[in-house]
């Protein structure tokens, strides 16, 4: 066996936290040890069983076929429907995503990104009201009061509390942890409600109603509130709506506890316009807490390349964006999607059942190093290198920063890219064909 | 009993989320959290099931105290087995919704059903 | 390829209307050619198009896009078999910006702030943007570093900060915006002047920008500092501009250029004491740059319509915001800059609009020598880069600033002297505002003039010179910029009447300054410090790597390095 490498400062791959000081060993072309980074990045980092060939399905059952063969019949499916979703995209790179995008154009498709069911609310949201936002470096060096509203990072970002927020010190808040006010609003006592200095529960649906409350709280018109919102009574509110007012710097960082609540997007809109009113009185910002690593990434890249972050529909031929009519549950629920491509996410997993139930309908194309219940919805599976830690490629970090992934070993399956490459290839070949053909 | 179901992320399902197909995976992710005064007066204890049923379907899963949950209140750790309690229903922005919906929770001698047999054509119980 | 009989404005060679034939060899200006013949007698041709000052790439224009689909719904075009689909007006995509510029005839474009730690996405989207040429000036005002080295009032190490982080940015040139004040704004206040200390950090946006510039001569580079002034956007902040150019008139340029570029000009010659008294002081600031030659701008005209405000001055956005009681975006970057987009529309009824409108004008018009003013919009704070049309012909044409002028607020006249100006520019004057100048001001030796040697960036315009009159057909003559004839770059027809024509990639221009390795040594010290205890990102993984610019042109500056001058 080779002498071990210590690769240092590698990005982990796993959660938008997208930490970058990763130490990781190597030996013997595989990876060995994984040091600073949490559960979820080690267990990513160190890998599991997963698939090696590609497989087509042949009368009910995934067989094993080739890449070509793989490649060619997903062209076919692809080429045959009037409007194929492609679908995924958080957990790969942004020079898949490029790809994929073309792929979109050529055939002619709806893309969406796993923030439909995600942060898609948030996006929303932003686009009513802005993201009076900063990157966590500010959060780190001066925020002395920090809200987590509907997040849990203590088990969906182990190591944002100390690299970025609540434990974190820098050069405004030399205490740390001990510097800060800590709130943490949520239906349920977490985790990470037991790392909060105040800890506020609220009922179930109620988020809207909390901070519309809290916004009148700091306006000064707090006389028409009821004694009791949501679960929290007024005075408590009122002192919160103090801490936040009276902060030097403030950080709200939210997530899916009220992207996915009663209200949804109108729940982001509300918490938007807290913060940005909050300026008036206090420096304070708001961050989603992006949950996959490249949600982010799929997000910028979409922008710049459609004008929009999400659920972008080329099926006339110019991007065309209306969530509610244009994201993937509800091509799927509407039965509009005729075929799709899952890359990098598990729609099986993570979609209503009703949805998956639509999606076992149609012709499903699976991109994915590991086998999960989409694979066995799809026909057409195609095995892949792990973006970040077999491929090289470029992320996008929940405050918007871009950093590069590292590879850290070899991989003799293909990546992303390339298999997205392959595919637009056939497809462009037996577009070819077909025109021929009708000549 | 009538309570409310949040689904979300925790850090055994997030561990186990590239092994889907795995022993750690259902153990993780085929659960049900129910506060500890619910978990006691249904009389459940470690190893017994759960049956949640709403009107988008009905699934079993493993019975968990959990000491910060509120009465009349489940957390299921997102995954396929959340997802059956989970409508279609966008409400016209494209994202289901995922947290606060009602089911009727009651203990059950069913099996939690596999991974696989979540996704088995012939089970169409389930909806 | 050879162009025949195009009646040519090459100001930097001293052309100005000539017939004459072009010849152009392997992408290059050349004595002879062979090769397509175009015939354009009699049309007028200029070196392809170079845009100073633009926000077309980086996080902040992205941000715009995200928060404005009622924008990206505007000037849909479907993928044809050479293009991809175009959205966007104010914020158009990727590639609608490149194909826009280039059918305008524009060839090469700088985005004007791009912050150190965000440059990678900055190279992401300029690499997805076709055809034309770019570069991105990396922003420095609000900077740790530099404001810890000019508090030591240690230049060498300043020099060395810059030349560093222009390397690890990618970057073409110091851009210094609200010095100071982004830094204030991390905890919500702003600076008040040039000498209004920055809290925290013990020095004075007058020292910021004085010490930059200093470094920026140290280094040669081929750009001077770009500045965004302290005070942008207030009634009464001639005043500061004055001050800020005074400061910087004794620094001795390390090349034939200007020592300083401020830019967007238009929204820093305001007087009055308010919004009530808002005034135009254009007449004062053109005063200036007619008496001395330290100093270049660009007009960063407004126009009546929609635009999106976007810039790293966070706090003069927070303000737009509150104003206009619109949507806002704020991004606050650790230990380098702050940034806002605010969505805005200027009316003709609305008065300061109409200030604003004419104040860009008379600064043009009022400045005697071209070769000290570009034709900017700040796009797209001003106006978007596809309505240069429209500010040009507004220059050129007297009755159609009359006319204009006749639609707008009746006080106009009391707040500014654009209706008595009666100069109209000529086709020289504007190839050197919209080509000749800005490559010059930029540093460029191979854009913006058509000598021997030149990039072959050529735009041929679908207007007869010698029957053209430019004050009486300015519809025409708007018309015709607006869509190119043909758009040569780099030897290859990219445009044609309105169509692309072709999609190649263009080449990212960036500056890689030397200095002595002692000086790099102690700056390296402060860098491995403030990674290890302030930053959110690891040193390693903090600077653009080579895969973000697979078409680099790299210039070299420095203290090492013999060097051209820029004629």
């Amino acid at each position: 066996m080779s002498e071990p490498i210590l690769i240092k400062d590698a990005v982990c791959s796993f959660c938008g936290c997208l930490c970058d000081d990763i130490d990781v060993e190597v030996a013997g072309s595989r990876i060995q040890r994984v040091k600073h980074a949490c559960r979820l990045g080690s267990s990513k980092i160190m890998g599991h069983e997963r698939m090696q060939n590609p497989m087509i399905r042949k009368n009910g059952e995934l067989v094993a076929t080739s890449f070509q063969e793989a490649y060619d019949r997903a062209a076919q499916i692809l080429l045959a429907a009037n409007e194929p979703l492609l679908y995924g995209w958080a957990c790969t790179s942004c020079e898949a995503h490029k790809k994929g995008i073309l792929l979109a154009e050529e055939v002619g498709g709806v893309i969406d990104s796993t923030a439909t069911v995600c942060h898609g609310p948030s996006v929303i949201g932003i686009e009513e009201k802005g993201l009076p936002g900063a990157t966590l470096g500010q959060v780190k060096n001066r925020a002395d009061t920090i809200v987590f509203w509907g997040c849990n990072p203590a088990e969906a970002h182990p190591r944002h509390f100390l690299r970025y927020s609540s434990n974190s010190s820098g050069r405004f808040t030399p205490q740390g942890r001990d510097g800060r006010k800590v709130v943490v609003v949520d239906v349920r006592e977490t985790r990470t409600a037991k790392n909060a200095d105040k800890f506020f529960r609220i009922n179930p649906g109620s988020d809207y109603e909390v901070i519309s409350a809290l916004r009148m709280l700091i306006a000064g018109k707090g006389e028409s509130i009821p004694e009791e919102v949501g679960g929290v009574l007024k005075a408590d509110l009122a002192d919160l709506a103090d801490v936040l007012k009276s902060a030097r710097f403030g950080a709200l960082f939210f997530g899916l506890g009220i992207t996915h609540s009663r209200g949804r997007y109108k729940n982001i809109d509300n918490a938007l316009s807290l913060v940005a009113e909050l300026n008036q009185y206090s420096k304070f910002v708001i961050m989603p807490m992006r949950g996959h690593y490249n949600v982010g990434g799929i997000g910028q890249t979409l922008a710049w390349s459609s004008g929009y972050p999400m659920s972008v529909d080329y099926t006339r031929g110019a991007p065309y964006f209306n969530p509610g009519e244009t994201a993937a549950c509800d091509l799927l629920a509407r039965r509009d999607a005729d075929a799709a491509l899952v890359i990098a996410a598990d729609a099986g997993s993570n979609f209503p059942r009703a949805i998956v139930e639509a999606l076992a309908e149609i012709p499903v194309i699976q991109i994915d190093p590991y086998e999960n219940p989409t694979t066995l919805l799809s026909d057409v599976v195609i095995p892949c290198a792990i973006a970040g830690v077999e491929v090289e490629g470029t992320a996008y970090r929940m405050d918007g920063l871009a950093l590069r992934l590292r590879k850290m070993v070899d991989c003799s399956l293909p990546s992303d890219e390339e298999i997205l490459t392959h595919i637009l290839e056939s497809v462009q070949k037996q577009r070819g064909s077909m025109s021929t053909k009708e000549a | 009993m009538l309570a409310t179901m949040i689904s979300g992320r925790t850090l055994a399902q997030g561990a186990g989320c590239e092994s889907k197909m795995s022993p750690d995976f259902f153990k993780a992710a085929a659960i049900c959290h129910l506060s500890e005064r619910d978990f006691k007066s249904m009389q459940l204890e470690e190893g017994k099931n759960v049956l949640l049923k709403n009107e988008f379907g009905q699934v079993v899963l493993a019975a968990r105290a959990d000491a910060g949950l509120p009465e009349k209140m489940v957390f299921i750790p997102m995954g396929p087995w959340a997802n059956i309690l989970v409508g279609k229903e966008t409400g016209g922005c494209g994202t289901p919704h995922f947290k606060g919906l009602m089911v009727e929770v009651e203990a059950t001698d069913s099996p939690v059903l596999s991974i696989r047999e979540l996704f088995s054509k012939r089970d169409r119980a389930y909806v | 390829m050879i162009i025949k009989g195009g009646m040519v404005y090459d100001p930097a060679n001293g052309i100005y209307g000539e017939e004459m034939d072009l010849c152009i060899d392997k992408g290059k200006i050349a004595e002879d050619g062979k090769g397509e013949v175009i015939d354009a007698r009699g049309l007028l041709v200029m070196p392809g198009g170079v845009d100073a000052h633009s926000h077309i790439a980086g996080k902040k224009v992205n941000t715009g896009r995200i928060m404005r689909p009622d924008d990206s719904r505007l000037g849909t075009e479907a993928r044809t078999a050479i293009c991809r689909p175009s959205t966007g007006y104010t914020v158009p995509n990727c590639y609608a910006i490149g194909y826009r510029y280039a059918r305008m005839g524009y060839t090469t474009v700088f985005e004007a702030a791009s912050p150190i730690l965000e440059a990678r996405h900055t190279h992401e989207e300029l690499e997805a943007i076709p055809i034309i040429d770019k570069g991105a000036l990396t922003l420095f005002g609000n900077n740790w570093q530099v404001m810890e080295c000019v508090r030591d009032r240690d230049i060498s190490k300043l020099a060395a900060y810059v030349a560093w982080a222009l390397r690890a940015a990618r970057g073409y040139g110091v851009k210094i915006v609200n010095p100071g004040g982004g830094e204030a704004w991390g905890f919500g206040s702003n600076v008040k002047g040039i000498n209004d200390p920055v809290p925290g950090f013990d020095v004075t946006p007058g020292e910021i920008i004085k010490a930059l510039a200093e470094a920026n001569e140290m280094l040669r580079l081929p750009h001077s500092i770009h500045v965004h002034f302290n005070n942008t956007g207030k009634p009464g902040n001639y005043t500061t501009a004055l001050e800020t150019l005074d400061l910087l008139k004794d620094i001795k340029p390390s090349r034939m250029r200007q020592v300083v570029h401020v830019t967007h000009m238009q929204f820093s010659a305001y007087g009055g004491t308010g919004w009530r008294d808002f005034e135009s002081k254009a007449p004062i600031i053109a005063d200036y740059f007619n008496a001395h030659d330290h100093a270049t701008m660009d007009m960063g005209q407004l126009l009546f319509g929609s635009a999106t405000t976007m810039t790293a001055d966070a706090p003069l956005e927070y303000g737009n915001a509150r104003l206009t009681h619109n949507k806002w975006s704020n991004h606050d970057i650790e230990l380098e800059e702050a940034s806002g987009v605010v969505p805005m529309i200027y009316s003709k009824k609305v008065l300061t609009n109409a200030v604003q409108w004419a104040i860009g004008l008379e600064l043009a018009l009022l400045v005697k020598d071209p070769w000290k003013i570009l034709m900017t919009t700040d796009n797209p704070n001003g106006s978007p880069f596809v309505n240069y049309p429209e500010v040009i012909t507004l220059l050129m044409s007297q009755p159609k600033r009359e006319a204009e002028m006749a639609t707008l607020h009746d006080q106009l006249p009391k707040r500014t002297t654009l209706a008595e100006i009666q100069r109209e520019m000529d086709w020289t004057d504007i190839a050197i505002m919209t080509r000749a100048a800005s490559a010059r001001i930029l540093g460029m030796q191979d854009k913006g003039h058509l000598g021997p040697g030149a990039d072959a960036d050529i735009t041929i315009y679908n207007l007869k010179v010698d029957e053209v009159d430019t004050s009486k057909d300015h519809a025409l003559v708007k018309k015709a910029l607006s869509s190119a004839k043909y758009t040569i770059k780099g030897g290859v027809v990219v445009s044609k009447e309105g169509q692309i024509q072709a999609t190649p990639p263009g080449r990212t221009f960036w500056v890689d300054a030397g200095v002595p390795k002692e000086d790099s040594d102690r700056l390296m010290a402060d860098i491995e410090e403030k990674f290890a205890r302030y930053y959110s990102v690891q040193l390693s993984n903090y600077a653009v790597q080579d895969a973000y610019l697979p078409h680099a042109k790299v210039i070299k500056a420095g203290l090492s390095v013999p060097l051209q001058e820029v004629a």
